[in-house]
This record gives C-alpha cells, sequence and structure tokens, in this order.
C-alpha cells in the first residue's frame, strides 16, 4: 500500500503544482481572464510556430472579448495521439490542427468536422489569399475540410557549411556523390547524417525522396490509391535497398535510432558539428534560428534539394514534406465556437501580424503576395529558397504517414524501422505492407 | 486495486462485549466491502467487461463500432509482434526479479537496524521512490545519449555505447533503469519485514552460538517468507504494468527489442488506431497477471499480505 499512497501523493502534488504553473501562465496573458464556457478551443503544436500562434490569438482575445479563444499547446507525437482519442470521444477543440490526408479523410467519414467549401464561397477572400495548390490538400472528395494554418514545409537537406569546408568537399548532387562523401566524414570523425530515428517519421524523408527520384510520383500515387501490391514496386525495392546500403556504409550517426526529433537532438548533432548533414522538414529551420542563432546567422547552415539517382525517372525538382498545416473545424462544437473559430480564421489569421510573425520565427507563411517581405527579412536567403522549391515543384507529395489511412501509416513506419535496423529485407517490407492495402 | 484486508486473529481476549466477540468470530460485518467493491466494480470490472466486448469488434476509434467476431483475436494471435511482446515481456520479468530481489533484500536487512547512519543511508536509497517514472526516463535518456549524454560529457569512451539504440543492450539498461527505480519500494517492504523479527530469536541464536551469517541464513530469510512472496507478487506482476517509463525512455524500440506487452496493447491502440486488436491484448494481460498473482499467492499457502497487486 506504502506505493500507492506515496503515488498518490505525488500525482496530488505534481497536479496541484501543474495547476499553479498553469494559473501563472493563464494570468499572465488575456487568454487565460476572458476565458469562458462559450470561448472556442484550439489546440496547437510546440516548436517553432508556438510563440507566433500564441502572439496571434492573444491579440484576437485583446480585440474580440467576446469571442475568445482558448490556446493549449502540445509536443507533436503526443498531440497527434490525443486529438485523435479526443475527436473520437467528441472531446476535441473547435479548431483542429492537423496534416491534411488520410487522418482528416478518417475525421471526414466519421462526421467530426465540418465542410467549409460553404464558408469559402462566402468569403472570397479566404479562398484568394492561400497559394491554389496548397489548398487543395485540405479537399475531400471535392469538398474542403480544412485551411492552411501555417507555412509551407518541403522536406530539405542541410548542411553543415563548416564541416564541409574542413574536408574539402561540395554537397551531393547525385546518390553516388552522396555514397562517396560517406567514408570522408567518417575518416574525419563526423558522422555524414543524423537522424532522429526512435521518432520514426524522419526515417520516412529517406524513402519518400528515394522512391520520387527513383520511379516519380506515380509511384506513390498508387499506394495511396490502394492498388493491389503496389508496394512492390520496383522503385520502393530499389529505394530501401539504398537506404540499408547507406546503413550499411555508416552513413547514420551511431545511436540514431534512440534520437528523438522531438526534443530536437537530431538537429542539434548538426550545428554542434557531430554531423554534416541531415534530412529534415523546413521547419527545423525555426528550431536552429532559436537554439543556434549564431550557426544560422553566420551563414553556417547549407541547404540543398534531395540528390537525383542515377537513371531515376523523377523530376529532381520535384518535392515530399507537408504543404502546410490546416485547421479544421469539429463539427461537435457548438454554434457560438464555430463562429468565433471561422472569424477568427477570416480575420485574425495571416494578417499582417501574423505574416509578419511567421517570417520572423524563420517560416513561409502560405499565402500569395509575400515575396517583397520575404526579402526584406534577415532569413531571406532560406525563405525564399523554401518558398520558391514550394511553389516550383512540379509535384508536392504529401508526407506519407499522414497521407495513408491511419492503421497503414503505422504499420509502415513500424517496418521502416526494422528496414533502418536490417531486421527485415525490402521484399519483406513490401510483402508485409501489401497486406495492409485497404486497412 | 485491492484493498488487503487482514483480520487480526491473534489477540483473543477475554472480558469483551457480546458485539466484539461475534465480530471476531465471523470477522467484521460484509458491508464493509461495499464502498470499495463498488468502486472495484465501477472502475475495475466494468471496464474490463467493455474490454472484453471491444476484442469482437473492429473500431478505429473514431467511426462506428462492428461486431466483428473473432478477426482481432485472429489478427492479435497471428502476428508476430504479439509472440515477441509477450517473450519481451517474459525477459523483463524475469532479469528485474532477479536483479531487484537480492538488492533489495540485503538493502532492506542493511537499513533495517538502528544506527542513525544507516537511518541517514535509508534517506537517500528512498529519493528515486519519490519521482515519476516520465522523468525517470527523460533523466536517463539524457545521460545516456550516446553523443550528448554522460560518457561524452565526460569524456569517458566506456560510458559511450549505444545504450538505446542497440538491441542487444537496450533490455538490460530498461532492466537497470527499472531496477533503480523500483528497488527503493522494494527495499522498504523489506526493511518493514526485518523489523517485524522478535528480537528474541536473535539473541537464542547468539546464544546458541550462531554467527551473522548463519543469522542471516537461518532465522531472517525464512522470517521473511511472507514479506517476500508479497515483493516478488509485486515485482513480477508490476512488470506487466511497465508502460510510462518504457514509453519515454525508448518507445518501444529501437525496432521491438523493448516492446513489451502493455506498450504493444496501447501502440496498437493508439498509434495504428485499432482498438479491436488492443483490447484483445488487454484481456490477455489481465488474464497473465491473475494468473501470476494467483500462483504466487499460492506459493505462500493462505497469507493474505501477498494480495496487494498493485505496485511497481
Amino acid at each position: 500500500m506504502n506505493n500507492l499512497k506515496l503515488r498518490t501523493a505525488g500525482m496530488a502534488v505534481s497536479a496541484a503544482a501543474l495547476s499553479i504553473s498553469l494559473v501563472a501562465c493563464g494570468s499572465s496573458g488575456p487568454a487565460g481572464t476572458g476565458a469562458s464556457a462559450d470561448s472556442a478551443t484550439m489546440w496547437g503544436l510546440t516548436g517553432g510556430d508556438q510563440p507566433v500562434f500564441q502572439a496571434s490569438v492573444d491579440s484576437w482575445n485583446k480585440s474580440h472579448p467576446d469571442s475568445t479563444i482558448k490556446l493549449d499547446f502540445f509536443a507533436n507525437d503526443a498531440y497527434k495521439t490525443k486529438v485523435r482519442t479526443a475527436v473520437g470521444a467528441g472531446q476535441g477543440p473547435t479548431l483542429v490542427y492537423g496534416w491534411g490526408g488520410g487522418v482528416l479523410k478518417s475525421y471526414v467519414d466519421a462526421g467530426q468536422v465540418d465542410d467549409l467549401t460553404g464558408f469559402l464561397k462566402e468569403n472570397p477572400d479566404v479562398q484568394s489569399r492561400y497559394l491554389p495548390s496548397i489548398l487543395e490538400s485540405g479537399v475531400i472528395e471535392g469538398k474542403t475540410y480544412a485551411l492552411p494554418n501555417n507555412k509551407v514545409q518541403p522536406v530539405v537537406l542541410y548542411y553543415n557549411k563548416e564541416v564541409f569546408e574542413k574536408i574539402g568537399a561540395q554537397p551531393p548532387k547525385t546518390w553516388d556523390e552522396l555514397m562517396a562523401l560517406v567514408p570522408k566524414f567518417k575518416d574525419a570523425g563526423v558522422a555524414p547524417f543524423s537522424l532522429g530515428g526512435q521518432s520514426k517519421w524522419p526515417d520516412l524523408m529517406w524513402l519518400e525522396y528515394l522512391v520520387d527520384r527513383i520511379g516519380g510520383p506515380e509511384v506513390f500515387a498508387n499506394i495511396a490509391a490502394n492498388k493491389p501490391n503496389a508496394w512492390s514496386d520496383p522503385a520502393v525495392i530499389e529505394a530501401l535497398t539504398k537506404i540499408q546500403e547507406l546503413v550499411d556504409a555508416g552513413g547514420f550517426i551511431n545511436g540514431f535510432s534512440s534520437i528523438a526529433a522531438d526534443s530536437n537532438a537530431d538537429q542539434a548533432l548538426l550545428y554542434t558539428g557531430k554531423a554534416a548533414m541531415i534530412l529534415q522538414g523546413s521547419w527545423i529551420y525555426q528550431g536552429m534560428k532559436k537554439d543556434a542563432a549564431d550557426f544560422v546567422s553566420s551563414g553556417k547552415l547549407g541547404y540543398t534539394p534531395f540528390p537525383t539517382v542515377e537513371g531515376g525517372k523523377g523530376d529532381p525538382a520535384n518535392v515530399v514534406g507537408n504543404p502546410s498545416n490546416f485547421w479544421s473545424v469539429s463539427s461537435k462544437a457548438t454554434e457560438e465556437q464555430k463562429k468565433t473559430a471561422l472569424e477568427y480564421v477570416k480575420d485574425g489569421m495571416f494578417n499582417d501580424e501574423n505574416v509578419q510573425g511567421l517570417i520572423d520565427s524563420g517560416a513561409v507563411p502560405v499565402v500569395t503576395g509575400i515575396e517583397d517581405k520575404l526579402a526584406a527579412s534577415p532569413d531571406k536567403d532560406f525563405l525564399t529558397y523554401v518558398y520558391g522549391m514550394a511553389k516550383d515543384a512540379p509535384d508536392f507529395t504529401l508526407s506519407w504517414d499522414q497521407a495513408l489511412s491511419p492503421a497503414q501509416g503505422d504499420a509502415m513506419l513500424a517496418n521502416l524501422d526494422q528496414i533502418f535496423l536490417k531486421k527485415i529485407t525490402p521484399e519483406q517490407f513490401a510483402s508485409t505492407m501489401n497486406a495492409t492495402i485497404g486497412k | 486495486m485491492s484493498t488487503a484486508t487482514t483480520t487480526p486473529r491473534r489477540e483473543l481476549g477475554t472480558g469483551r462485549t457480546a458485539g466484539t466477540r461475534r465480530t471476531l468470530e465471523k470477522g467484521p460485518s460484509g458491508w464493509l466491502a461495499v464502498p470499495a467493491l463498488a468502486f472495484f466494480m465501477l472502475f475495475a470490472i466494468l471496464p474490463l467487461l467493455g474490454v472484453l466486448f471491444l476484442s469482437f469488434t473492429s473500431w478505429d476509434g473514431l467511426g462506428e463500432i462492428k461486431l466483428d467476431g473473432l478477426s482481432s483475436w485472429n489478427t492479435v494471435l497471428a502476428d508476430p509482434v504479439t509472440g515477441n511482446a509477450l517473450l519481451v515481456t517474459a525477459k523483463i520479468m524475469f532479469f528485474s526479479f532477479i536483479v531487484q530481489a537480492p538488492i533489495s533484500l540485503l538493502l532492506g536487512v542493511f537499513t533495517a537496524a538502528s544506527q542513525k547512519y544507516r537511518a541517514a543511508l535509508a534517506v537517500l536509497y528512498f529519493v528515486p521512490l519519490l519521482l515519476s517514472s516520465a522523468a525517470v526516463a527523460i533523466a536517463f535518456k539524457a545521460l545516456l545519449d550516446p553523443n550528448f549524454g554522460l560518457g561524452p560529457g565526460l569524456g569517458l569512451p566506456f560510458l559511450a555505447q549505444d545504450w538505446l539504440g542497440n538491441s542487444d543492450l537496450v533490455l538490460f539498461v530498461v532492466v537497470f533503469v527499472i531496477a533503480w527505480q523500483f528497488v527503493p519500494f522494494h527495499t522498504l517492504i523489506y526493511q518493514g519485514g526485518v523489523r517485524q523479527i522478535p528480537a528474541s530469536l536473535y539473541e537464542a541464536a547468539q546464544i546458541d552460538g550462531a554467527g551473522r551469517i548463519q543469522q542471516f541464513f537461518n532465522i531472517t530469510l525464512p522470517q521473511l517468507k511472507y514479506t517476500m512472496i508479497t515483493s516478488s507478487t509485486l515485482m513480477v506482476v508490476g512488470s506487466l504494468a511497465y508502460f510510462d517509463l518504457i514509453f519515454v525512455l525508448t518507445a518501444g524500440g529501437p525496432g521491438y527489442s523493448t516492446r513489451l506487452l502493455p506498450l504493444h496493447m496501447y501502440l496498437t491502440g493508439f498509434k495504428a488506431n485499432d482498438m479491436g486488436a488492443a483490447s484483445a491484448l488487454g484481456v490477455i494481460l489481465v488474464v497473465i497477471g491473475l494468473a501470476l498473482a494467483l500462483f504466487l499467492q499460492r506459493l505462500g499457502g493462505k497469507n493474505r499480505n501477498a494480495s496487494q497487486l498493485e505496485g511497481a
């Protein structure tokens, strides 16, 4: 019984401590004072955008004391689990933060999110402010269920210029060059690539780009369309084989499978010079700008597109990643909450202050007509690079784990982890994944 | 989970009222069990029945719950990951037991004596017990990081192993961290057990000329029989409940190396959104837990002290 008592006591203490700190947080901003039962609720992600979302909602609450929004933040992986459970139980937030794709479709199928097509028709200004290709990602079967809320997030190959200069190397343009760099960096005592393997989704970026470079975007389009045996496509097998060759060559940092991307340890390896390169989303620029300001501002951070693969069919300008994140409106929210949420989407989001906030944080908002603002930013090199990359991409493939159904996405990440650990062969991966088609 | 009701029958005195005597002969009124039983029904039995029902359905957590016969059970039983999860659970149970039991027994005996310095040490030993599993996991994850952790930080290559990323090593690291957190609790149990052994036994042994080692094996150990059963039950059944610590420390990885049954259940339910299969795993977990608890209780005869299922 001692254990139970101690635990209960411990929980009571920590719960008390937590609620004290929550109260402290709440009272420091206007969000806490105006929040009532009628407030719309909003869940966001911790990390780069957090201060921008907070500032936007704070200023909204200040100017709209009658229709306030209550904002909470969660870590990425924890959020994905929490929001689904909450939405399933009818306890989700008014504004549901999402990625589009298969997860959004499962919400739509269950009738948990509202159709926003009519809202867009009534508010042509909202429709026209977005980059059209990105707005498309919130459309399921011809109807809009999600509206972009932040920034374009293509996956970029980052490198540490200082480390490259030390061994006199150039960033790789082809896969062969990339493989040739591996022993050079290892001899210099630097890991060629950092990787947050415990989080599993960073592994996926390698597969997404390699499959696209080798077989083009059609390969994944077939998988997403649930075509039988789509995972056995030769491009998938070749991509997985190349990943295992890179693992064998010691391409990834020691202990990559225990590094979690949520803690930003993967990007820390890059700016501390322990790793030469990292394949990650454009959002880690925001993190590095904050955690390693000198490294970024002194121009030591390099970035380049993913290398081409010889004989590959994919356009080297193709991009994978997240076109944006999205707000969906919960169908379980009260009319009052929905009204507040949509008014915020219309007037509070992507106003000048919000757009500038995103740009200052090191992100590219998903709206049109921001070229001048990007050019005026101290981060203009990176921002215009990302903006161009997203705008000019012949194909922008949504991250597979978000594009597929949750069950399939989870099986894919678990099996890809096994590929990186060399516990299964590419053929085993393909046959296991073929069995999940349609689930 | 359950309340341990011990019925003291030792001191049947004289001169008591008729009511007290009846109580002592028949045990306390059954009504005393009602509040606990009601809570137990509401928060343990009912959800358990719910889980049993869900295991015969398919549900993704969002849409409709569809009756699906045995298909979840077939999926779960045919999945090699389930077998692996059982194996990992058994390994963690076994190693946790053989690491924790001797250490906590010796520490318990050591801290039971009344010298001041022992009391001071005992306080130190109990500190890990005050920390939440998540905090322990986060701290060890940082310390064991192969690139930024203790080893590289102090320049000790020996400590710079890939502790959590190496499939062969990670299980033992997990067992170590579990032991670090839970040895204090079991030490506490043993300490209490040792303090209850009558001093007269030791005095008699000393007169008979028994040394300290002999006293330990012939008096302390046999007298601690029930304490051992209690502690072992908590260790073994508790191993079935390790979740928070491992979830934060390794998330079940690398691969499936530390994905033990409760974690497998959680990931199946809340990551893969297959509530049917997760419920089937939950039922398996409950059955194994009850079977183990019953078995261990049998070892102790009719001793009711061993019925504290909650733990670890």
